[in-house]
């Protein structure tokens, strides 16, 4: 039961990843992406529709790690108080960005409000992957859960990495989706942008799978287990597959195997920990695991249920939304004062 | 200052700032499905309009509400490991299917609600705000049972050193949930109701849109008056309650000192918390304080003195919120019941309508007030009766409690005051600013 919640606990933080990845991707990429406030609006209205309910995966991926590992819960958030306090804020600036930057006319205004958007979207891609790379590596936890080091402890050579591949790929998943969703001198530019952080991506993935080797004890796992070996595996195909369908701007295809590399990249690392969810660097005994941080097997299987019944049901309506919301977006009006 | 405190401070801040937005997304969402139903049923044009401007102040509102929730969800595990910890077994569970139950539906079809206008039909898109209205009602219930789990455990017991589930059902059917859920439910109505009264009433005194603003005022008043004398009702229900269940929060409450039969109340009380009496009690009636505690003039109820010092909440925190409160909870029913009598002819009775213009921001103070007697009444235990709230901060930094609580506070009153701001213009506007937007007229600041 424990194992089944860990691999859910993966796959949760990978969806919302691969969900939250291209809104965020796509906000950070604006500065260079727009030249012009139609631009800017066509990149609003791409993701007008979606980014809210993209981010409840993150809140339900918190949630369910409250609710099914409490412990862990409280360790992580409360040793990466800092880290996560900051993606907390980023997400908030990004979020007033979005929001209030249609509510005015005033363009100097509207920059400032831009202004927070991008920022805040390159904030939270970046701390996202220096708070996992972290989790992945171990951090220094001792038996009480009690975190000794600072923010700067975090961003270590490992960590850093861990951010840059996070920032790349979100730049590429984020381009992958301004392609699909403009047209015209926009979406020219997005597939530039998206074909050049692929190839920096191939790169950081190959030096983030070498350099896991060395840091880290995360192929100890799949070094056990060899069949495992078909996770990574994944990843550098469908890395590939994305590079391939991009140059052949099929956009659609190329955003469902990006989709499943940051899937993949993200239940890479989870394995690697198991059956900690938390390694501690100090002493692998102070490890917040699946077996010291797990919850009553009452309240895993009233979980269970919860999470089989109705993430399908969620799945299949934004699944809908999306559709609903398909094709290309307009840069005249925004879509929000088409509606009212 | 120590971990304790600050974090005491900020989760105040956070808490209460977040539910300055949520009544108003609670009990606006219903008026607007109200009204987008009628215009699916009449197709009065005149009700699309009605839709299209109070949808937009609720949308604003909304998107904020949504904001200052996330670090919530959060604060838990920085903030209060020990306590996630403790108790995460029954209380994250509440917090994850709150979230895969409602939070998902209400992003997802307002998203629909506002980008759907010309993709969908007239009743999906009916459907779709009906969605949100109850997807919000749902994760009112899912949080509240949340928290009365912590003003009264049931259904765990104590064991791996932790409190771990044994009836999840008791957890989310004991008799406190449904009494917070009816009392914080209908308060919101009634702030959703008032604020949409208040601004009518601005309109109707400037004499435009009469017949636009008069509509919207009747059916917000037809909602807040229902909900607002009910809210009296369970209100006592919730009074006989804490009575019942947390005597030392019913003292405070009623900065009651000497345990007794015939219970006093007195019309004004000022505490003195330091000498364990009050400084002034005028016109005390004997056996009222018994009356509403238990319905029962001769019970008895317990005095402060009867409870350890290091037991007892902070009794002015909890005593002048809870007057607040009640006090606002009189005059509510009030103003709706003279509304209801003047509603043929609102227009003319000008006092009024400046009243209810005035009486927008009090339905938000009475729910804050009401949270800071279920909360600060509670203390100092964090989950009655078996966790202290000293017991169940994180081994973090003051400071970095302290940076976050300056960010938090710095960054909440900006995002408050551009909302305000917002909210304001747009409503001042009237629906001609929302039309004039809607056809390529940019409206300016
Ligand atoms: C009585 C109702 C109530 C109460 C007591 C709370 N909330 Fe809330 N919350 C709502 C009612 C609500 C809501 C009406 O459902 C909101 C407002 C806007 C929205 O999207 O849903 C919401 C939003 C909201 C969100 C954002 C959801 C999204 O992105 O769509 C989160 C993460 C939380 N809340 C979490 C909390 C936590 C951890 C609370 C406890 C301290 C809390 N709320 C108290
Ligand atoms: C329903 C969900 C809620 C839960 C689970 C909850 C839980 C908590 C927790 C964990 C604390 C920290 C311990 C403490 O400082 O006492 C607290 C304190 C507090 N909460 Fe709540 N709360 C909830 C809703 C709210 C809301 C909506 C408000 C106000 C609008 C609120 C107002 C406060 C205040 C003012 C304190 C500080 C009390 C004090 O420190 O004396 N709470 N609550
Ligand atoms: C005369 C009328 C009222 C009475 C007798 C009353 C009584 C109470 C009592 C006894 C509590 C504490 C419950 C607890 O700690 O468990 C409470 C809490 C609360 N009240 Fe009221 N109330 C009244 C009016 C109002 C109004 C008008 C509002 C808002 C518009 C409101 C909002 C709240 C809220 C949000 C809480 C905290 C949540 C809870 O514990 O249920 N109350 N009220």
């Amino acid at each position: 039961m424990e194992t089944v919640w860990f691999i859910l606990w993966g796959v949760l933080w990978g969806v919302y990843f691969l969900l939250d990845g291209y809104d965020l991707g796509a906000g950070a990429l604006m500065p260079v992406m727009a030249k012009s406030e139609e631009d800017r609006k066509k990149i609003y209205n791409s993701i007008g529709p979606f980014w809210d309910g993209n981010e409840v995966w993150l809140i339900t991926a918190g949630g369910v790690t409250f609710a099914a590992f409490p412990g862990t819960y409280a360790t992580m958030f409360s040793a990466l108080y800092s880290a996560l306090m900051l993606v907390l804020f980023a997400l908030i600036l990004r979020g007033a960005g979005l929001a209030m930057r249609e509510e005015t006319a005033n363009p100097r205004a509207r920059r400032f409000w831009d202004v927070l958007f991008y920022v805040g979207s390159f904030l939270a891609a970046l701390l996202f992957g220096v708070f996992f790379a972290n989790i992945f590596k171990g951090v220094p936890i001792d038996g009480e859960g009690v975190f000794h080091g600072n923010l700067f402890t975090l961003l270590n050579p490992y960590g850093l990495m861990g951010g840059l591949l996070f920032l790349v790929f979100f730049f590429t998943h984020g381009s992958i989706w301004l392609a699909l969703k403009t047209d015209g001198d926009l979406q020219e530019r997005a597939t530039r942008s998206a074909l050049r952080f692929w190839r920096v991506l191939l790169v950081i993935s190959v030096l983030f799978l070498v350099f896991s080797g060395i840091l880290t004890s995360l192929y100890d796992n799949y070094l056990a287990n060899p069949v495992l070996f078909i996770i990574p595996v994944i990843t550098v195909v469908s890395l590939v597959l994305t590079g391939i369908f991009v140059m052949k701007r099929d956009w659609y295809k190329s955003w469902w195997t990006s989709s499943i590399y940051i899937l993949s990249a993200t239940l890479f690392g989870v394995i690697g920990i198991y059956p900690s969810l938390m390694p501690s660097s100090i002493d692998p005994a102070f490890s917040r695991t699946i077996h010291n941080t797990a919850s009553s097997p009452l309240t895993l299987k009233i979980m269970l249920g919860v999470v089989v019944v109705f993430v399908p049901i969620v799945i299949a309506y934004q699944a809908w939304i999306h559709k609903l919301f398909g094709g290309k977006v307009k840069g005249d009006r925004s879509a929000y004062h088409e509606g009212y | 200052m120590d971990v304790l405190i600050l974090s005491r401070l900020q989760f105040a801040v956070a808490s209460m700032f977040h539910f300055l937005f949520v009544p108003l997304t609670l009990g606006l969402s219903i008026l607007l499905a109200i009204m987008e139903w009628k215009y699916v049923r009449t197709g009065d044009e005149e009700y699309k309009r009605m839709v299209k401007f109070w949808g937009r102040l609720f949308v604003i509102n909304f998107v904020i509400g949504v904001l200052t929730g996330i670090t919530l969800e959060f604060q838990f595990g920085t903030n209060w490991s020990k306590y996630s910890e403790y108790v995460g077994d029954i209380f994250g569970s509440l917090l994850a299917i709150e979230s895969t139950l409602a939070f998902f539906l209400e992003s997802s079809f307002l998203a629909v609600w506002i980008f759907g206008w010309d993709r969908v039909s007239k009743r999906l898109h009916a459907w779709s705000i009906t969605i949100v209205a109850i997807a919000s009602n749902v994760s009112a219930f899912w949080i509240l049972a949340a928290n009365a789990w912590m003003q009264n455990p049931v259904g765990y017991t104590i064991r791996n050193g932790r409190a771990e589930l044994t009836d999840f059902f008791a957890v989310i059917t004991q008799k406190l949930v449904f009494l917070e859920f009816l009392h914080v439910v209908s308060g919101a109505y009634i702030l959703g109701g008032f604020f949409v009264m208040g601004i009518s009433a601005y309109h109707l005194l400037k004499k435009q849109n009469i017949d636009f603003f008069t509509r919207s005022f009747r059916m917000a008043l037809a909602f807040s008056m229902v909900f607002s004398i009910l809210e009296v009702v369970n209100g006592h229900f919730s009074g006989n309650y804490v009575a019942e269940h947390q005597p030392a929060k019913l003292a405070a409450m009623e900065s009651h000192w000497e345990t007794q039969t015939y219970a006093p109340m007195a019309l004004l009380t000022i505490p003195d918390e330091e000498n364990e009496r009050n400084l002034v009690e005028l016109i005390k009636i004997p056996g009222i304080l018994s009356f509403l505690a238990f319905n029962n003039l001769a019970a008895e109820v317990t005095g402060l003195k009867d409870i350890p010092k290091d037991e007892r909440p902070p009794v002015a925190l909890t005593f002048y919120p809870f007057r607040i409160m009640v006090l606002l909870g009189c005059l509510f029913p009030l103003l709706s019941i003279f509304g209801w009598i003047w509603r043929k002819k609102l227009i003319d009775h000008t006092r009024f309508l400046r009243i209810m213009l005035y009486a927008i921001p009090l339905p938000y103070l009475a729910i804050e007030m009401g949270w800071m007697v279920a909360e600060v009444g509670r203390q100092p235990w964090i989950v009655y009766g078996i966790m202290k709230t000293s017991d169940a901060v994180s081994p973090i930094a003051g400071s970095q409690v302290m940076v976050t609580l300056i960010a938090f506070t710095v960054l909440y009153s900006l995002l408050g005051i551009v909302d305000f701001l917002l909210l304001a213009r747009i409503a001042r506007k009237g629906p001609q600013g929302i039309e004039a937007a809607s056809t390529g007229k940019e409206v300016r600041i």
